[in-house]
């Protein structure tokens, strides 16, 4: 049984309580610590949905403290993998080496939950005509080898502007949605040099909307007035399909994917408490607020 | 205190100073060389601890030291193709660092003389210590600069897409080191003895002929030593250009193109990369070459410096 005061000395110990908690008491099941944190980092796209859970998860259970930093879905894996971190927040799947590595590291297989969907927006400044793009556009704009730099060459005058190169909008590597766009949109092939590449998703669009020229992708939850959300096609000839609730849930839009939380073991405690939390209608609320799209009805947590 | 100290002052009758005054200054003397030696221990130190980190990748097969520092493909995390080629880095960092010093030295040259030639004492006083704050502000806060007030200010008047680029960089870089050129060739215009100017003034020299004939030559060893030690904190210069340059791995063509150097790179993938992977001792080698290109130039500088010792 762990019993800590509530005073400075449990903030300090809270992290190792946790830790503890978690290992040594996770047969008991009765012991419940006063005051616990749970550390919790990771991708820039969940950041915001995830602050906002902390911030609301303090009012259901006050002796519990979560506290968010970003840094991108990669930053967030590595510290879990080190043990550094309680929870990663992850916008891609976590790969078969980081699992191995973590079992080689703490010697527990970490565990994932799918708390949420994302649709990956294409973003260009609200005053360009472009409506839509396929993915093999996308993949000649983005990709290694890829040929098209200018506007004009996709058909798009853009007002207003002499010099028509298109100024690629990209994110730092250890970023969910850098390798998302990469897998989903490039098909695997690596991102041709000379993107601006943003540490993150905010200022990615942040930089689409005062910028005529760009293009940009993030998530969609990051729509700001001064941009404009592209509808994305397959290929040519198939229809283009705008991101949002709907066409996350039925699949049709091409860069959707599923947001995820990553612990070490199966979650015991406050941990698990927090997580089923996160999963219940309260904590779905909050990501469909945040401009995401929470679990459909039903859909049980991924094992 | 050993038993036979008084025998020994009993034989040599002389004033002597309490033992433990001596023992005292020894024991500060030895601190002191500690605390100079010390200096040398860490940088050695710190260059072994990051090649240790970086070592094990050079002998890997995949790696080729060529392509790492000839190739400008930067492909540390890529599906298929990991590819380590850091000459774009390099090229961003040497290109921010040529504006930097194109724009600061003249300023920082020319106010160093202004302060030690030409102004009243009281605007002396000020200037320094404005100059002095100026090398005050954290460089988050000149990447703030950067970022808003001058990126705006780049699109407005230079028409580019985007304003984070190498002239923000560059001049954000060269207000970083003007402090530093400024107060170095101060000095060394100060080490330049009043005879000099007594006997350029007795020969009927103008204040700007004394300056451009006499003072110039005569300080250029410590002038040059302020200029390289501008250099170095450009080349070092991690968080204002980071957030300035733009952030894109590619060989510029002009100065309102983005790029990343060596040290944003560092900073932005170092958090990321998993400890031992080949990405994070890939990093850890350009931290080795970046240490070796500042190493150099202060190395220069101190060279220098000497020079105008010796004189």
């Amino acid at each position: 049984m762990i019993r800590v005061p509530r005073s400075r000395m449990a903030t300090l110990l809270s992290g190792l309580v946790a830790a503890g908690f978690l290992s040594a008491c996770g047969g008991g099941g009765a012991a419940k610590p006063t005051a616990t944190v749970i550390q919790n980092k990771g991708s820039d796209t969940m950041v915001n949905v995830a602050q906002r859970w902390a911030e609301e998860y303090r009012k259901v259970a006050p002796d519990v403290e979560v506290e968010v930093s970003g840094g991108g879905s990669g930053v967030g894996i590595a510290a879990l993998l080190k043990g550094a971190i309680d929870v990663a927040n992850a916008s891609r799947e976590l790969k078969p080496s980081e699992a191995e590595q973590a079992v080689r590291n703490t010697g527990k297989q970490p565990k994932g939950f799918t708390v949420g969907f994302d649709a990956l927006a294409v973003y260009v400044h609200k005053d360009n005509p472009l409506s839509e793009i396929t993915l093999g556009e996308l993949g000649e704009l983005y990709a290694e080898g890829g040929k098209t730099t200018r506007w004009s060459e996709l058909g798009v005058k853009i007002p207003g502007v002499s010099d028509d190169t298109i100024v690629r909008v990209s994110r730092q590597s250890s970023s969910g949605t850098y390798e998302f766009f990469r897998e989903h949109a490039l098909g695997n092939r690596d991102f041709r040099l000379g993107s601006r590449d943003l540490n993150g998703s905010k200022e990615a669009v942040e930089l689409v909307g005062s910028t005529l020229t760009a293009i940009g992708y993030s998530g969609m939850g990051y729509a700001t007035p001064a941009v404009k959300m592209l509808k994305v096609a397959k290929a040519k000839g198939e229809p283009a399909i705008s991101p949002g609730v709907a066409s996350v849930h039925d699949k049709s839009y091409p860069l959707a994917r599923s947001l995820h939380l990553y612990t070490l073991g199966e979650p015991q405690g406050a941990l698990k408490a927090y997580i089923d939390w996160v999963l219940s209608d309260a904590g779905q609320k909050i990501v469909e607020d945040s401009g995401y799209v929470p679990l459909s009805r039903g859909a049980a947590p991924k094992p | 205190m050993s038993p036979d100290a008084p025998k020994d002052s009993a034989r040599f009758p002389r004033p002597q100073r309490p033992r433990f005054a001596v023992a005292l200054e020894h024991a500060l003397e030895a601190l002191i060389r500690l605390s100079g030696v010390s200096a040398i221990l860490f940088v050695a130190a710190i260059f072994f601890f990051v090649l240790r980190e970086a070592a094990p990748v050079l002998v890997r097969d995949e790696f080729s030291l060529a392509q790492f520092l000839f190739s400008s493909d930067w492909y540390p995390t890529s599906a298929n193709n990991v590819r380590y080629g850091t000459l774009a880095l390099t090229v961003g960092t040497f290109s921010v660092t040529a504006l930097a010093m194109a724009l600061a030295v003249p300023f920082g040259v020319g106010a160093a003389i202004y302060l030690s030639e030409f102004c009243v004492p009281r605007v002396r006083e000020t200037l320094k210590v404005t100059i002095e704050l100026l090398s005050a502000i954290p460089s988050v806060v000149w990447g703030f600069v950067g970022l808003t007030v001058m990126s705006k200010l780049i699109v407005d008047t230079t028409g580019a897409p985007v304003g984070v680029n190498i002239l923000n960089g560059g001049i954000i870089l060269a207000l970083m080191s003007v402090p530093v050129i400024v107060s170095i060739g101060e000095d060394a215009l100060k080490a330049v003895p009043d005879s000099y100017r007594e006997a350029g003034i007795a020969l009927g020299a103008t204040r700007w002929q004394l300056v451009y004939r006499v003072l110039l030559p005569a300080a250029r060893n410590g002038l040059l030593a302020a200029v390289l030690l501008g250099v170095g904190r450009a080349v070092g210069e991690t968080m204002a250009v980071l957030m300035a340059t733009g952030h894109a791995v590619h060989i510029p063509s002009s100065l309102l193109d983005s790029v990343r150097t060596l040290t944003a790179n560092i900073a932005a993938e170092l958090g990321e990369a998993p400890a031992g992977s080949d990405h994070y001792r890939v990093l850890f080698l350009t931290g080795t070459l970046l240490f070796l290109i500042t190493f150099a130039v202060n190395l220069t500088a101190d060279f220098v410096v000497r020079g105008i010792r010796r004189k």
